[in-house]
């Protein structure tokens, strides 16, 4: 444009430019713009979280347990997870707690579930199990194993789930055994009873949904 | 160089192509690229598979474009897509098969393009960023394969999806979180695959063409390695080109297309007899619809993944088990400076640096196959023993690498010109 404005990015005129006033100049600019791009970045990262649609699809869902015989498993989905429901048997409750030497978290210390399913039988109700049915090592889906001595898992075998993937093992109260890949206990979904044998998934006993 | 008052070769001349070359320095890129550009002239046959790699790379960005035509992603569309092109779509069985076992043939040409870096020190300095632009862009090739086979939406699709996604989740603290970004809802799901088809056909080709354009650039700046591993360009004659080099073209560019030709007619035999190799390229699970309820009896990636899945099963905790197999290929980057040999090229090192690389080959191989197979007791111990095997080679090699005896190496390449 004028001449002035040249003449002072020449390098004729170096000397007077004092180049840490520069150096902050260029800095202080570049630290704005990467501001900028910070929150840029916002909307295509938000992109990726579950949408509006996939939330409300993850709404609570209800299950009818009159029709559960004892000793029977359901797998309703809820947020396309299968959960396991499983009516205990008063033998299945009974054995429970005569191998906790031989899991990894026997008191579920590690392992993820409502508080108020901390307990030893991992319920709120012993003779209902509620489980995400997903193996917590990788993901896969254990398979039910539920026969105490189980031929494919030897004569100590209490009964429970035995993963295809990798060979993880967990009881009748959802709790891995020792020598699995799995290091902690399957999950267990927030949950209440909203009848005496309705059971409400995705919503806690105490409050209202998760 | 392209200067366009500099008129000279090409753009001095007359006609169309003087034309051109006054505007674009086609015939200058052509002189000091492949033309000026020195090769040395004792390279071998493990030479090839550079060469294989960017045909294959050009071979799956052919097929990729014309499957994307009939290809709907989408999880209800997805699986029905795939078996329309294979069974309707005129040539849609060929162009399918091209590029998911073309996958196949793309990483046996890496690997063996990366044993040879290892045969011959091409790592070495002044080839270090070299062999790194390569890792990075081994690294891009498998999140290329890893999501383009979700993408038949198959049910081993699925089930890799969800096993390998999972593994994020191992990271402490931010985990969990992580994996529901990734994923994008509560288990892998429609918007997964979406996500991963927009990976697979436009984010990471062009990362990895911007990556291997990265590599050949490097390349032309430090020269090839050869099979002796000695600099070339150490020798050169009164013109200033080196004497043990040839030019690349038309030497290496007619070598190279002699190869090409060999691979091809491999590459077709397998196609059209073999395409999914028994099972070990295209597994028979994906045959089958992608199904969140039932988990396949037996789960295995492809082979060119199982010797990281050995060592992840190997490991009896899951965080610790997830940490080995990334080290198992981070330990990769690391190379040129865990390698304290004198001399670059295997020809000249000692007996027991053969013997490490050796048993690393083998034990890489054992590890692929036990990856492939159901575990059970005695596959376990095999792969943790190998495991072992695996990283000593890397962990050992500062020790082993400075033991001799070496061979002298010589001043000069060693070559027999054929009679």
């Amino acid at each position: 444009m004028s001449d002035q404005i040249v003449q002072t990015s020449g390098p004729s005129l170096a000397p007077v430019t004092d180049p840490s006033r520069r150096k902050f100049l260029t800095f202080a600019t570049a630290g704005v713009a990467a501001v900028g791009v910070a929150f840029v970045a916002v909307p295509f990262v938000e992109s990726w979280f579950p949408s509006e649609r996939a939330r409300s699809l993850g709404a609570p869902v209800e299950v009818d347990l009159t029709k559960v015989e004892p000793g029977q498993m359901i797998s309703p989905i809820w947020r396309l997870q299968p959960i396991y429901i499983v009516h205990r048997t008063p033998q299945m409750l009974a054995i429970l707690q005569n191998h906790d030497s031989d899991l990894k978290d026997p008191n579920s210390n590690q392992s993820k579930q409502p508080a108020y399913t901390k307990n030893p039988d991992r319920s709120v109700k012993p003779e209902f199990l509620v489980l995400i049915g997903i193996c917590t090592h990788l993901g896969c889906l254990p398979k039910q194993h539920f026969d105490a001595g189980d031929p494919v898992l030897g004569a100590n075998w209490p009964g429970g789930w035995l993963c295809p993937c990798h060979g993880s093992r967990f009881d009748l109260a959802g709790r891995v055994f020792n020598g699995s890949p799995a290091s902690v206990n399957l999950v267990i979904p927030p949950y209440r009873f909203s009848a005496a044998n309705t059971l409400r998934i995705g919503e806690d006993t105490t409050q209202g949904a998760a | 160089m392209a200067n366009a008052g500099n008129t000279s070769g090409a753009a001095a001349k007359g006609g169309f192509y003087g034309w051109l070359n006054k505007r674009l320095p086609v015939q200058d890129f052509i002189d000091s690229q492949l033309i000026g550009y020195y090769a040395p002239k004792n390279f071998n046959f493990w030479y090839f598979f550079g060469f294989l790699a960017t045909l294959m790379l050009a071979m799956q960005l052919l097929t990729g474009i014309f499957l994307t035509m009939n290809y709907k992603p989408g999880a209800a569309t997805a699986f029905d897509s795939v078996e329309y092109i294979m069974r309707e779509v005129d040539g849609g069985w060929l162009i399918r098969y091209l590029h998911s076992t073309g996958a196949s043939f793309f990483f046996i040409v890496v690997y063996l393009h990366m044993f040879r870096a290892f045969l011959y020190g091409s790592y070495r300095a002044p080839r270090e960023l070299l062999w790194l632009l390569g890792m990075f862009v081994y690294l891009a090739l498998m999140a290329e394969a890893f999501f383009g086979y979700v993408l038949p939406w198959g049910n081993m699709s699925f089930w890799g999806a969800q096993v390998i996604v999972n593994l994020f989740g191992t990271i402490p603290v931010i985990g969990p979180g992580l994996v529901e970004w990734i994923r994008g809802d509560y288990a892998i799901a429609d918007a997964t695959l979406n996500r991963f088809f927009a990976l697979h056909v436009v984010a990471v080709p062009l990362a990895l063409l911007l990556l291997v354009m990265l590599h050949l650039v490097a390349l032309r700046q430090t020269g090839s390695n050869n099979p002796d591993g000695i600099e070339i360009k150490e020798n050169k004659g009164a013109d200033g080109k080196p004497l043990d080099g040839i030019p690349f073209h038309p030497y290496y560019t007619v070598k190279d297309v002699m190869g090409m030709g060999v691979f091809l007619m491999i590459f077709a035999a397998v196609i059209f007899f073999i395409p999914t190799m028994g099972g070990v390229f295209l597994e028979p699970p994906n045959f089958e619809p992608a199904n969140p309820l039932s988990t396949p009896e037996h789960i295995a990636p492809v082979w060119y993944f199982t010797p990281f899945y050995a060592m992840l099963r190997a490991v009896p905790d899951q965080k610790l088990g997830a940490l080995v197999m990334l080290l198992s290929i981070v330990v990769f980057f690391f190379v040129p400076w865990l390698d304290r040999s004198p001399v670059k090229s295997i020809r000249y090192k000692g007996w027991l640096s053969k013997v490490f690389l050796a048993v690393f080959a083998v034990s890489f191989v054992v590890l692929g196959y036990l990856g492939l197979e159901p575990p059970s007791i005695g596959r376990t111990l095999a792969a943790r023993v190998f495991t072992v095997v695996y990283f000593a080679f890397f962990v050992l090699m500062p020790i082993y690498s400075k033991i001799g005896p070496f061979k002298k190496v010589p001043d000069r390449v060693v070559y027999h010109a054929h009679a």
